[in-house]
């Protein structure tokens, strides 16, 4: 289990402070895939970065802490302060762009076996390592090459090898598919779904893509400038959701075969910059009322392992019931004025 | 009927590395595409990347010469071996949305500056007229001319920008507007605001679009025609909602088996809480 208690994460910036990740407490549970959604600039890529431990300059932590459940070689408890010197052993990280995050002048097999633990036993780690490439589907020569000989897919699949190789009980990865087309992204969330299986670890993902989270994932967490909003398992987020965000983030993209006319979201997040009073959300929320904008909502459990932070989280299935009775496609096309007020309403 | 857009034998190939080892890309293999309707249509070309989609947007605007084959937009011959279209005529016929805002518009001009250019340059309108056809079109994406007067492309959101690029391409009423994933740079909250405005401007400026992208979900809610490319050839090619409900060829079947959906899964997923 990884408990995240009041996590306060903060960019020092010229123009002074802001708090990207605002007050995250949470449980996450061993051996599940848990996917992170949320818009650009909503904090999950940094909540990555605080779980990782990978804070400095500009960033810091705040306050709160991170406990991973986990006890190092000399028998302490792992928390945010030590997790560094457990990286790759018992916590890995998947980036998004493979092309910037292996050393390009440098043969793969030379940067797989490029860490303390390795010294003295090179030969045989790297038989090893042919070996578990393979599994993954690459050819076994396909570590003595540049990174700029492989394929963009080829390349992720070593990224997600050297996240494996060492087994780790936690994996990070952050949109590790988005520069990937469909067809090898499939292949290699299936591949990252079959190893966690094998391995049992707790993987943590980020992507922007809904239907990326609705294939991996066992639960997931939204968040909205800066907080969390809701928390539940993936089902319950698609089915049930309890916050008018989650709604929004699942119902705005088409899918085929589905006539109904889809709307966007108008408007945008608030600055972070500016003091936050009342829900974040509030502004763009069609059920927000006076309490929303004046009154923090809190997060809470509304059902067992579900959460959410939304004053009327009972409202939110009536809502889900208007939309999805809402016009079809071709009543929207013979009435723009309708799309047109989502115009005026973006600005 | 009229010919919205028609390729013919259209090809492409790039040479690669130096002169004993060459190798030839084929980027468009022999692309035929003939769209003809009396209603304006928006056509959608889907394929991954480096099926030669870029590259056949690239043809038709004028930015690439084909190796042979040539183009036809709305009746006007725009490419092809010994084309010269009149440069201001091509552009009141074709227009480009770009991918990046950002990139498309320059960071020491102002957005209103390439508005009012465009109305005067391509339109071949007087002052006070451009800044009306401006007003105009700006009102078509829900903007107003006091919103981008004077701002630079750093004080938009990539959402107003892309909006304001749009507008910029209704200026001189081009019949065709060719639009280059022009929603991937995009919030997915707010995608579907700049989809549903493709919709509203076919039949309110009567444009048509060919919308080039990677996304089968918003090729299947916007397009009335689909092209499905691969590897520098068109593999199907038909009506949107048929092609993708029931596709013919094994590639279009792939791309789609591949879509992580809403509705099915690829392999079980667990409920933590409730086991």
């Amino acid at each position: 289990m990884i408990r995240l208690d009041n996590i306060v994460a903060t960019y020092t910036t010229q123009r002074g402070q802001v708090n990207a990740v605002d007050g995250v407490t949470l449980e996450i549970p061993d051996s599940i895939v848990m996917g992170i959604a949320g818009e650009s600039g909503c904090g999950k890529s940094t909540l990555m970065k605080v779980l990782y431990g990978d804070i400095g300059f500009p960033l810091s932590l705040s306050s709160g802490s991170v406990d991973y459940g986990l006890v190092n070689e000399r028998g302490e408890p792992v928390t945010a302060d030590n997790i560094r010197n457990e990286w790759f052993r018992h916590i890995s990280y998947i980036p998004q762009s493979s092309m910037s995050s292996l050393n390009p002048v440098v043969r793969i097999r030379d940067q797989f076996v490029d860490f303390p633990a390795t010294a003295g036993r090179k030969k045989e780690v790297l038989a090893q390592v042919r070996d578990f490439v393979q599994k993954l589907g690459l050819p076994p020569e396909s570590i003595d090459a540049y990174p700029h000989q492989l394929s963009g897919g080829m390349r992720q699949r070593i990224m997600v090898a050297m996240a494996t190789f060492f087994q780790p009980e936690i994996i990070l990865a952050d949109e590790p598919t988005t520069a990937l087309d469909v067809v090898v992204q499939k292949s290699i969330l299936l591949l990252l779904l079959d190893l966690q299986k094998e391995m049992g670890n707790t993987i943590l993902l980020v992507s922007h893509d809904m239907g990326v989270h609705y294939q991996v994932t066992d639960k997931m967490l939204i968040m909205y400038a800066a907080k969390v909003v809701e928390y539940a398992d993936t089902d319950d987020i698609f089915h049930n959701p309890l916050h008018p965000y989650t709604l929004m983030l699942t119902n705005s993209l088409p899918t085929i075969g589905d006539e109904r006319a889809r709307r966007g979201l108008p408007g945008s997040p608030p600055s972070l910059w500016e003091p936050q009073v009342g829900c974040r959300f509030a502004a763009r929320c069609p059920i927000a009322t006076d309490r929303c904008r004046q009154e923090e909502p809190p997060f809470v459990e509304y059902q067992r392992g579900h959460f959410s932070a939304c004053h009327f989280a009972g409202d939110v299935a009536a809502l889900k019931e208007s939309m999805q009775a809402g016009p079809s496609l071709s009543e929207v096309v013979r009435d723009t004025s309708k799309l047109m007020s989502d115009l005026e309403a973006d600005r | 009927m009229n010919t919205i857009l028609k390729t013919q034998g259209l090809n492409k190939v790039y040479s690669l590395g130096s002169f004993p080892r060459t190798i030839k890309v084929h980027a468009l293999d022999d692309v035929n595409l003939n769209i003809e309707s009396d209603e304006p249509v928006i056509v959608s070309l889907v394929g991954e990347s480096g099926s030669g989609k870029t590259t056949l947007a690239k043809v038709i605007l004028r930015l690439v010469q084909p190796s042979s084959g040539a183009v036809t937009v709305a009746g006007h011959s725009v490419a092809g071996k010994g084309t010269r279209p009149n440069h201001t005529e091509f552009l009141r016929t074709v227009q480009p949305i770009f991918q990046n805002p950002f990139e498309a518009f320059s960071q020491h001009r102002t957005v209103d500056s390439y508005l009012r250019e465009t109305a005067e340059r391509v339109g071949k309108l007087p002052k006070d007229a451009a800044i009306h056809a401006v007003e105009e079109a700006l009102a078509a994406v829900g903007m107003q001319y006091s919103d981008v007067r004077g701002k630079y492309p750093n004080q938009f959101s990539g959402g107003e920008l892309q909006r304001a690029s749009v507008a910029r391409a209704l200026i001189p009423r081009p019949q065709l507007i060719v639009a280059d994933e022009p929603v991937s740079m995009i919030d997915a909250s707010r995608r579907m605001i700049i989809i549903n405005l493709f919709l509203a401007l076919k039949e309110e400026y009567r444009t048509s679009f060919l919308y080039i992208t990677h996304d089968l979900a918003t090729a299947y809610y916007i397009s009335d025609y689909i092209a499905v490319m691969n590897k520098g050839r068109i593999v199907e090619f038909g009506d949107a909602k048929q092609v993708l409900s029931r596709p013919q060829h094994e590639y279009t079947q792939l791309l789609l088996d591949s879509i992580p959906r809403l509705n099915s899964r690829w392999v079980e997923r667990r409920n933590p809480t409730t086991g």
